[in-house]
């Protein structure tokens, strides 16, 4: 069975401070890392080849040093890679984006399971993985927290929901966007380390995968950015002084005034 | 042509400005050994700029970075044909989700600026009777799609009706709630009609002369707000997030105008199949609906720490969240954690006890009405922002709230 992850390199915004000068992002020292939710996205994957055989394949949309991601993705044991970089993908929205990956897709052949994470910590829209599964015209579950079995023809997957669960069947081949809950990623080997060194990274432009120009990058999003600003700042309140008795009783005081207690 | 940006390295004076305001990363700058002054000089990464213009922006003064953005396409849509404002009525095991009420309302306000008429699309089994909450909520019209392939949600079915639905009415905006079924199922229906789609919007505007939806959202782990525009496509799609938005009262027994949707289950595409839904007992009060939230964060230091905060939640009546460091940590369930990955809520008070406040927390609680923040750090994002700050070890500070609570009530 052949399984196809895709990834995005994403900056690690976990420590990202704001400068309080410019109100804007300090870049300084900021890593790019495989987006979170991939990872989990990649464990999975590496895990089906490990029970139904096959191959795993890691695709990745973004600049040229995208290659460092697709690289630890080797390393955590997916067996190739390709790096769909192009100018002309500068400034892709979600539509756009989703139309390259399934473009790249379509240009890799044959697949049973498309796995992807449920969000990129940038955009955190969620919108890409549905949208390749739209246009390679296979259905989708979002949200999985959980494969409960699958075999040649089709899978079963639990899709978390706000309330619970639900089981939901679908025939291969197919695409899941897949949550944290679903499993708990391993550490890259020293063997995968160095197969990581040495892989041979594939890689495609625009043109390797018949890419339509009008569908691509920013002229091929319908969604524009028309103004980027720095979050309003709540505004700062009362400290509270004094031993912790005396300000439980502060506190509570002035919490029953809300009437809510 | 296609987009250019460039930098006039006559203007540019190496300041950097241009460097700090790009959110992306896109702007270098490279040291000129051979000028005069030895300024540095802006470079533009093109793999990264997305044309944003925030460069231009900072550069006001020199005027530096020039960006031309290409002609648009010609429009293969004529815009005046599309028309209205719906809301998706999510409906969840036969119930309206609350997220609705509240998209009702805001869309009710934009409504009423295009001076355009507001709709409900409800998709469900046995769902018809629910069409005139729907009208008392705002609803103008309400299009109902009542059949057992729709009794639970599926992307193919749903996506299926609403794109086919969208093509033939053509409305000019298409809000729906950023649920676990928004988020999927919007994300399809975009990419199938080939339109714009803003996830989790925290706030939305209409320009009357172009038509045009504003959509606001957090951007970077809501490290930096981003207002987005679908300039060329329609219908415009976002979503939004539950209690960003308050909700519409209800006009009883007010008029609408319901319409039945003729529906053809041979040609609906179902490629799955629902088996089964699972509930989730463990959650004792709702976090999104609660009034009062006390969450812990890292501060606790141990898993032990949550029985404290539980029996605050249980004195005050409220419920337990987290931040993701103890979810991820291993202390207590993600569907308790609030923040950018995981719930937005919008309690009346806000405990945040050991929790610092990363702007990913901040953008899923900071519209709480009150915030009571313990902790040892006075000067952590989450003591600035608190309406009442107290600086202490919460295993000091906890118990003695608890006491106070319990003698007052």
């Amino acid at each position: 069975m052949h399984f196809i992850v895709c990834i995005k390199q994403v900056p690690n915004t976990t420590n990202v401070q704001i400068d309080q000068k410019t109100g804007t992002l300090k870049r300084e020292g900021v890593e790019s890392i495989i987006n979170p939710f991939d990872e989990y996205a990649l464990e999975e994957a590496i895990r089906l080849k490990e029970r139904f055989g096959g191959k795993t394949t890691v695709v990745t949309m973004g600049p040229p040093q995208a290659e460092t991601a697709l690289r630890e993705a080797i390393g955590r044991g997916i067996d190739s890679a390709v790096l769909i970089s192009d100018r002309a993908f500068a400034g892709a929205d979600t539509w756009a984006t989703a139309y390259t990956l399934s473009s790249a897709i379509k240009a890799l052949g044959d697949y049973d399971l498309i796995i992807c994470g449920k969000q990129a910590t940038d955009g955190d829209t969620a919108q890409v993985g549905p949208g390749i599964a739209e246009m390679l015209d296979i259905p989708h579950v979002a949200y999985v927290k959980k494969i409960e079995d699958m075999n040649q023809e089709t899978i079963k997957v639990e899709r978390m929901m706000e309330d619970g669960y639900d089981l939901i069947e679908m025939p291969l081949p197919s695409l899941i966007s897949v949550v944290k809950e679903i499993n708990t990623p391993r550490l890259p080997s020293l063997r995968g380390m160095m197969n990581a060194k040495k892989a041979q990274i594939l890689r495609w432009t625009a043109k390797e995968i018949n890419a339509e120009p009008n569908n691509i990058g920013l002229t091929g999003s319908p969604t524009q950015v028309m103004k980027i600003f720095s979050p309003p700042h709540r505004q700062g309140g009362v400290k509270l002084e004094g031993s912790p008795e005396e300000i439980a009783e502060q506190l509570i005081a002035k919490l029953k005034t809300t009437q809510l207690l | 042509m296609p987009n250019q940006i460039t930098i006039d390295g006559e203007k540019c004076i190496g300041c950097a400005l241009c460097v700090s305001a790009c959110p992306f990363g896109a702007m270098v700058l490279v040291e000129r050994p051979g000028h005069p002054k030895k300024l540095k000089l802006a470079v533009v990464d093109h793999h990264k700029c997305t044309f944003c213009g925030a460069c231009v922006e900072a550069c006001k003064k020199f005027s530096a970075v020039v960006m031309i953005k290409e002609e648009p396409i010609k429009l293969d849509i004529d815009k005046s044909h599309y028309h209205g404002i719906w809301v998706y009525a999510e409906q969840r095991h036969g119930e309206i989700s609350p997220v609705v009420f509240e998209l009702l309302n805001e869309a009710g306000t934009l409504a009423k600026k295009l001076n355009v008429p507001l709709s409900a699309v409800l998709i469900g089994d046995k769902i018809e009777s629910k069409a005139q909450e729907l009208i008392e909520r705002g609803a103008d019209k309400v299009y109902v799609f009542d059949d057992p392939i729709f009794a639970e949600f599926q992307d193919d079915p749903y996506s299926d009706i609403l794109s086919h639905l969208i093509e033939k009415e053509k409305p000019e905006i298409v809000l729906m709630g950023a649920t676990n079924i928004g988020r999927s199922f919007a994300s399809r229906v975009a990419a199938r009609i080939r339109t714009g789609l803003t996830a989790d919007c925290t706030a939305l505007d209409v320009e009357p002369s172009t038509g045009n939806l504003m959509q606001t959202r957090p951007a970077f782990g809501g490290n930096i707000m981003a207002t987005i525009l679908t300039p060329r496509h329609r219908p415009q799609m976002a979503t939004v997030r539950h209690k960003v938005f308050k909700p519409s009262a209800k006009d009883a027994g007010r008029k609408g105008e319901v319409i039945k949707g003729n529906i053809d289950c041979s040609k609906i595409m179902n490629r799955s199949k629902f088996l089964q839904f699972i509930k989730d007992t463990t959650a004792k009060v709702n976090l999104a609906d609660a009034d009062i939230i006390c969450s812990g964060g890292r501060g606790l230091g141990k898993p032990e720490g949550f029985k404290l905060i539980e029996e605050l939640a249980e004195a005050l009546g409220g419920a337990v969240g987290s931040s993701r460091a103890a979810v991820d940590a291993g202390w207590i369930p993600y569907s308790h954690q609030v923040g950018q990955t995981g719930r937005t809520v919008s309690p009346k008070i806000y405990f945040a006890c050991g929790i610092s406040g990363q702007i990913q927390h901040q953008v899923g609680m900071s519209s709480s009405d009150i915030i009571v923040a313990i902790n040892k750090d006075p000067h952590c994002p989450m003591m600035q922002m608190a309406t009442y700050a107290i600086e202490g070890d919460l295993y000091d500070i906890i118990p003695w709230i608890i006491k106070e609570v319990k003698k007052t009530t």
